[in-house]
């Protein structure tokens, strides 16, 4: 019971930026864009809020916030290559995307290069710091779990969760953006401009991308480096299809996710698997992905249109 | 549509390989020269390789050698560029050409055969060929890491047992004999001050990832473990910044610093430093030791020497101001038993 405790705080640790990652990735996809740039936007987000951080960490100590609003601003900024590129040059999506990654990877540490004369931004002092709820953080059980010592991440993320719910399913906004993204030729033929809506769906997944790598890497890393981001963005594409392009589904994949990963530590002291070799738990979270997507991706339908290239003139 | 991924995937590859650095061949006239090669760390990873380049700078200091013309160094970006910057300074006649820690093994293997005329010279590694024979134009230096993790682990205990706790903790990087050599000795520390500490053991399982480095050092803070002692490279700084967490906060608990002096990461707040003391591997004596050697004529290719408590080799830093002078006292008189052999460190954990 006791590891639990720690356990579970852990895991929400872990599961934050891929849900808020992973939310981002689904205002693009539910607008017809397919988004594997999530990784690259992330890169671009943790290190903006790295450096910013480490700039005005001496001055202020909101400096861990102010970094990540850059990081959000730099996010939405950033996707916008990917929007300019799968929007107005139809280029294929899955090929803009990965181009957008394999730039992030390089443009970040290009600049930690000229800004920090390192290949890494320099090492913040405490980036986000836990904190608790007063009140909230005495309920006995959940107390502990939800309310004490957690990262104010996790707790912008479940804001997130109902935002993004509410947005995509209960407001003419959202509506038009799931008609773009299920069938845009009808929705373009009621004056709606699949365009500019597939724009708001790519820059708000730029923004959420953006906040969610700044969120890993100011929470769980203490600089950015190369190794930061480590594959979090395409763990959140499985969450976005694991979770059915449903904002509370995304939550649930993401906190499984994030389970694994929390178990993977843990594994060693647990007395029923303490005999598997250590290497087993280490590829544990992306074994359990893969059989997550294998066995669940033939119930999973994605927003019709998402990946295909707008074409006015098709019926 | 594949071919054109492959394409896309293909570009920055050839970008890569046409920028690698390609240091222009100059003929030196007599001065002696050395050439380090960095791990994909980089130069100022905090720790090996920048190490390495302060014991080389040293070593031009001292003969008067000019650095970025005499001794200099190039950036490896990937583990394919390790032997053609390795050949790339033996293309120069580079005297000695060094290069920190065991992933540049095979690389180094393959340059010392191809010119065998060069020195070459490996830092905490052992570079051997198919039969496990040693290289006569390959030095290796290596470090007697268990001597210098007893000492942490003494002083961890001591420190445990001075505040009243009960459980140290250690966080490894990858489960190997090297990184192992570190937690008997500090196992073998805590046990010989304070018999009755439970000391907690996990492994990361890489060097990179401090994410998860600062998961298993709160995972073994809540099981309430007072110090770690983290060898883990990157990873560690996961623990560091977890006990700086603790310590802002008023819950007090120690890292122990691993192969260079870590102090100032471990400051969170007033300059305190939640950095109890370090394990240091004195690369840079190692290669200026050798540099030196090599350019007296007395290369010391194709042996292995051990730098340990004894030649200044492993070591805790001069000054540890988050311990106490007893504790630093205790901690030198075993220090002094080590060196004088009458203490001897184990170099594999005992099986539990």
């Amino acid at each position: 019971m006791n590891i639990l405790y720690t356990m579970i705080p852990m895991a929400l640790a872990y599961a934050t930026p891929l849900i808020i990652a992973a939310l981002g990735g689904l205002f693009s996809e539910r607008a017809g864009i397919v988004n594997i740039a999530l990784e690259g936007i992330m890169m671009i987000g943790g290190f903006t809020a790295a450096a910013v951080t480490v700039v005005l960490e001496p001055l202020t100590p909101m400096a861990g916030y102010y970094g990540l609003l850059a990081g959000v601003a730099a996010g939405t900024v950033y996707s916008l290559l990917h929007a300019f590129a799968s929007v107005n040059l139809k280029a294929d999506q899955v090929i803009s995307g990965t181009a957008v990654n394999i730039l992030a990877g390089g443009l970040t540490i290009y600049l930690a290069q000229i800004i920090f004369h390192q290949q890494r931004t320099r090492s913040f002092q405490t980036g986000l710091g836990k904190f608790s709820f007063p009140v909230l953080g005495d309920i006995p059980v959940i107390g502990p779990l939800l309310f004490k010592d957690v990262y104010p991440t996790f707790w912008i993320a479940i804001i997130l969760i109902a935002l993004t719910w509410f947005v995509i399913f209960k407001t003419p906004f959202g509506l038009r953006l799931r008609a773009c993204g299920e069938h845009p030729q009808a929705a373009a033929s009621m004056g709606i401009s699949v365009m500019a809506y597939r724009y708001y769906g790519v820059m708000i997944s730029g923004a959420f991308a953006g906040l969610a790598g700044g969120a890993l890497v100011l929470t769980q890393d203490i600089q950015y480096s190369a190794a930061s981001i480590h594959g979090a963005g395409f763990i959140a594409l499985a969450c976005l299809i694991f979770g059915k392009w449903n904002p509370f589904g995304v939550m649930g994949a993401g906190i499984f996710f994030g389970f694994s990963q929390a178990l993977s530590l843990y594994a060693k002291d647990i007395p029923f698997l303490a005999n598997i070799p250590l290497e087993f738990f280490y590829l544990l979270p992306y074994a359990l992905t893969v059989i997550a997507l294998i066995v669940f991706s033939g119930k999973a339908v994605g927003p019709r249109a998402a990946g295909e290239i707008y074409d006015a003139g098709k019926r | 549509m594949k071919s054109k991924i492959l394409l896309l995937l293909l570009i920055p590859v050839i970008l890569l390989a046409s920028c690698a650095k390609k240091a222009e061949p100059k003929a030196m006239a007599k001065a002696f020269t050395v050439g380090l090669v960095t791990d994909v760390g980089g130069i100022d990873d905090k720790s090996f390789n920048q190490g390495t380049w302060e014991g080389v700078k040293a070593f031009a200091d001292e003969m008067k050698l000019s650095v970025d013309k005499d001794v200099k160094y190039l950036q490896s970006t990937a583990e394919a560029d390790y032997l053609p910057n390795l050949s790339a300074f033996a293309d120069q006649k580079m005297d000695l050409i060094v290069a920190p820690g065991f992933l540049f093994n095979n690389a180094m293997l393959e340059a010392a055969t191809k010119y065998p005329n060069q020195k070459f010279l490996i830092i905490d590694s052992v570079v051997a060929d198919k039969d496990g024979k040693n290289i006569a134009n390959v030095a290796n230096a290596v470090f007697a890491a268990n001597e210098g993790s007893f000492l942490a682990g003494a002083a961890a205990g001591l420190k445990a047992k001075a505040d009243g706790k009960k459980v140290v903790g250690y966080v490894g990087g990858m489960e190997f004999p090297l990184i192992q050599s570190f937690q008997a000795g500090f196992e073998q520390g805590v046990a010989a001050v304070f018999p009755e500490c439970k000391i907690l053991v996990d492994y990361v399982g890489n060097f990179t990832d401090a994410g998860k480095g600062q998961a298993l050092a709160a995972k073994q803070f809540g099981a309430g473990a007072y110090v770690i002692f983290q060898v883990a490279g990157g990873a560690g700084n996961g623990v560091i910044k977890e006990a700086k967490e603790r310590q802002a906060k008023a819950d007090v608990r120690w890292a122990i610093g691993v192969d260079k002096d870590q102090y100032n990461d471990g400051v969170f707040a007033d300059g305190k430093s939640a950095v109890l003391t370090s394990m240091m591997k004195r690369v840079d004596n190692a290669a200026k030791d050798v540099a030196t050697l090599a350019m007296n004529g007395k290369f010391p290719g194709g042996t292995v020497t051990v730098y340990s408590l004894a030649n200044n080799g492993v070591g805790l830093p001069a000054t540890n101001p988050n311990l106490s002078d007893d504790i630093v006292k205790q901690v030198q008189g075993y220090a002094d038993q080590i060196k004088a052999g009458t203490l001897k460190v184990a170099e594999m954990p005992t099986k539990k």
